[in-house]
């Protein structure tokens, strides 16, 4: 059981984990949809002055902000506490790939050094990807209202069209940047 | 009592988007290249899931375990381009940063 925690969770019991966690939101009376606290912080930081979009009840939303806040804890935990190795085992094929892009730590390490270390924040470069990519996820999420968790699972999960047709955005998106950007950004 | 709930269903999030790799850059970009499985499990299992207990939810017109109130799952707001739009965007992003 100890075991199983530590190591990397296989699929089936990840995906049944994030339901769980959509049936314990839905069932304390919420919903289940991370992006929507980007709005609700810019609307705490007082955006609501300038722009209409953000005038409207957060402190209502900040039960949301308490559940972010939480999942950043947890990262921590599992990261630091709850495993044996972070190394992300990613498929063969994938890891000769990425190292052929110049990233040499594909199968070795949770995410890329060269993007997400204190070092790259130095670089130039790797802030302007990170912020572009920061920027389309935020635009991106809210725009679509709605990100991964919201529309992937909430939506998908209530059968709405509205999620179909951006979760298929999402992915002709990613594949897009995936195939024809990314081995120029790297 | 409600910040604690809150907090610990969080916590539990965290936990498993870590442990499940759905946080790991790596994961993100081998699932755009259609190089594993893994990725296409998770959202697919929590889908199936997903969809079993929302159906529950709704049929058995459940009530709120804090306060009793009606269980209310809201449609999504009619139209297409936003989220079509939005979503190719949010795409790109998560293709970059993972997220």
């Amino acid at each position: 059981m100890i075991d199983f925690v530590l190591q990397p969770w296989p699929w089936y019991f990840s995906g049944p984990m994030i339901a769980f966690v959509l049936f314990l939101l839905l069932w304390t009376g919420k919903s289940f949809g991370m992006s929507s606290n980007l709005r609700t912080l810019c609307a705490a930081l007082g955006a609501g002055k300038k722009v209409s979009f953000f005038q409207f009840d957060w402190k209502a939303q900040r039960w949301n902000l308490v559940v972010a806040l939480g999942a950043v804890v947890g990262g921590y935990v599992a990261a630091n506490f709850l495993s044996v190795s972070t190394a992300v085992v990613i498929s063969e094929s994938a890891i000769k790939q990425l190292n052929s892009m110049g990233i040499q730590d594909a199968g070795q390490a949770y995410m890329p050094a060269s993007l997400f270390s204190l070092e790259a924040f130095s670089s130039p470069k790797t802030l302007l990807i990170l912020s572009l990519g920061g920027f389309f996820v935020g635009f991106g999420a809210r725009y679509a209202g709605g990100c991964t968790s919201g529309h992937a699972i909430s939506g998908l999960s209530n059968f709405q069209l509205p999620s179909l047709i951006a979760v298929i955005g999402f992915f002709i998106g990613g594949l897009f940047v995936n195939h024809f950007l990314l081995p120029y950004l790297l | 009592m409600r910040t604690i709930v809150y907090f610990a269903i969080g916590i539990l999030f965290g936990i498993t988007m870590f442990k499940s790799e759905a946080a790991s850059w790596f994961r993100i970009y081998e699932m755009f290249q259609f190089k594993a499985f893994h990725m296409y499990g998770i959202i697919g299992s929590a889908l199936f899931c997903g969809a079993i207990i929302t159906y529950l939810l709704k049929k058995f017109k459940a009530k709120s375990i804090l306060d009793g109130s009606e269980i209310v799952i809201a449609d999504k707001a009619s139209g297409w381009k936003r989220y079509l739009f939005g979503g190719l965007f949010f795409g790109f992003g998560w293709a970059i940063s993972g997220a």
